[in-house]
């Protein structure tokens, strides 16, 4: 049986399948419109997440399979003191598969050592989002037609922000990946993953405070919020949250093939003014977040469909 | 004057750990759990080294397979670990960074799952040999020490 904590639990050649299925979704929905009849996901949500939740929920319920769960702490036996591995052998029970997300940082990997069904870890605090990270992938394939051979650019909140972590862990596994880091100095990619990861792999990158500096050179811009929840006071999220805002003005410094990705939801970090540029392409990307999870739905499930 | 010529007798069985850090020998003893261990164990502080100047002696007499001494490689390297049987020295055990540590260190994460989830074992790996780095396995965190 197979879980899903990280995105380098799947090999590139594990990738490339579980890709291409999810563009065989988009192109043949119907196809697939019964392949989880019977089945049941349970999602299991400590804080509230309504897109990925009910991005989770879209795909089993496309696939024909049915959804349970609950969507805060509040509302599910861990406000009794429950702990993650007695809430997952129970739901074992009721449950084909499940989707987990939790503040705490390895919670998924808590439950997946005490669970008889797959476990997709749907973001651990600011440790994985694994899902985004096949989101992101699918959609870089699907407007770019490639994974490897770029430029990607990573603005925003790179300290905080697993989504940007879980990215890049999968990306440098490509050929011809360099990064462009644009964040303020307290906000900077964190030393675990610029040495561990970056640096260990031999990827080249750069790090960069102004968005306007990098426009020119990117293949792929992907925007992130300044989570407020992220910080420990006030006044460091008002200081920081407005400096770096993707507008008209700075697209047009960008590449006519440079698309913009964001894990939403957005704040005011892209204006609106941008949502009608044919380069925007984080409204896609949650469309294809649907399509990737249905894929591996059917993968952790084992099932296939001719 | 104290001439510092304590003498403790050889053991049987078990084993010597010689040149521990001066002061180190209580940390090593609680995490090598020899509280739990119904045996004999003498804790020398301070004796004379013409290496270290002051040194620890632990001398643990039990069967040699019941204390792992794998943590011995993550808290010092330098200790020597002689192997006691018949009261003679048979062996001398290389100390290597254990791949995994269990319950001897904890992750100081606020955010990590092991600070709330009951029952559940701290566990780090090594994830780079090289510099010597474990991290937590649910959260990734890096062991940064004085703990």
């Amino acid at each position: 049986m197979r879980h899903l904590m990280s995105p380098l639990d799947f090999s590139t050649e594990e990738l490339d399948e579980l890709l291409t299925l999810a563009q065989d979704i988009e192109a043949h929905p119907d196809k697939y419109a019964h392949a989880c009849d019977g089945k049941k996901l349970a999602t299991l949500f400590y804080e509230p997440s309504t897109r990925t939740r009910l991005s989770h929920e879209a795909a089993m319920l496309n696939l024909g399979g049915s959804i349970m769960g609950f969507s805060t702490a509040d509302s599910s036996s861990a406000s009794k003191g429950e702990s993650v591995s007695d809430t997952i052998r129970t739901i074992s029970c009721y449950a084909d598969i499940c989707a987990m997300r939790h503040p705490k940082e390895g919670a998924p990997m808590v439950a997946c050592q005490h669970s008889s069904i797959p476990v997709i870890n749907a973001g651990d605090g600011g440790h994985q989002h694994p899902t985004q990270t096949l989101t992101d992938l699918l959609t870089i394939l699907n407007v770019k037609g490639r994974l490897n051979h770029m430029t990607i650019g990573l603005c925003g909140d790179l300290k905080f922000g697993r989504t940007v972590h879980s990215l890049i862990h999968a990306l440098v596994r490509y050929e011809g990946i360099r990064f462009v880091l644009i964040s303020p100095e307290e906000l900077r990619l964190p030393d675990y993953i610029r040495h561990d990861v970056l640096d260990r792999n031999n990827i080249p990158y750069e790090e960069v405070v102004r968005l306007e500096e990098a426009m020119p050179n990117l293949d792929i811009l992907y925007m992130t919020r300044v989570q407020k929840e992220r910080f420990f006071n006030e006044e460091d999220y008002v200081r920081m949250k407005d400096f770096y805002i993707l507008n008209k003005k700075k697209m047009k410094l960008a590449p006519d093939d440079m698309y913009v990705l964001h894990p939403l939801p957005r704040v005011n970090e892209i204006s609106v003014e941008v949502d009608n540029d044919p380069r925007a392409a984080y409204f896609k990307q949650v469309q294809c977040g649907v399509y990737v999870r249905m894929a591996l739905i059917l993968t952790l499930l084992d099932i296939h469909v001719d | 004057m104290v001439k510092n010529t304590l003498n403790v007798g050889r053991i049987s069985e078990g084993f010597v750990l010689d040149h521990v850090e001066a002061g180190k020998s209580m940390e090593i003893y609680k995490y090598l759990h020899l509280d739990k261990l119904d045996c004999c164990v003498a804790i020398i502080k301070n004796a004379k080294s013409s290496k270290m100047g002051k040194k620890d002696i632990i001398k643990i007499e039990c069967p040699i397979d019941v204390v792992d001494l794998d943590i011995l490689g993550f808290i010092d390297h330098n200790i020597t670990v002689n192997i006691i049987q018949n009261e003679e020295i048979v062996d001398k055990k290389r100390l290597t960074l254990p791949k995994k540590i269990r319950n001897v260190i904890r992750c100081k994460n606020p955010r990590c799952i092991t600070s709330i989830e009951q029952g559940l074992e701290h566990v780090f790996v090594l994830t780079d040999e090289e510099n010597e780095i474990y991290r937590c396995k649910y959260c990734e965190e890096k062991y940064s020490g004085n703990q």
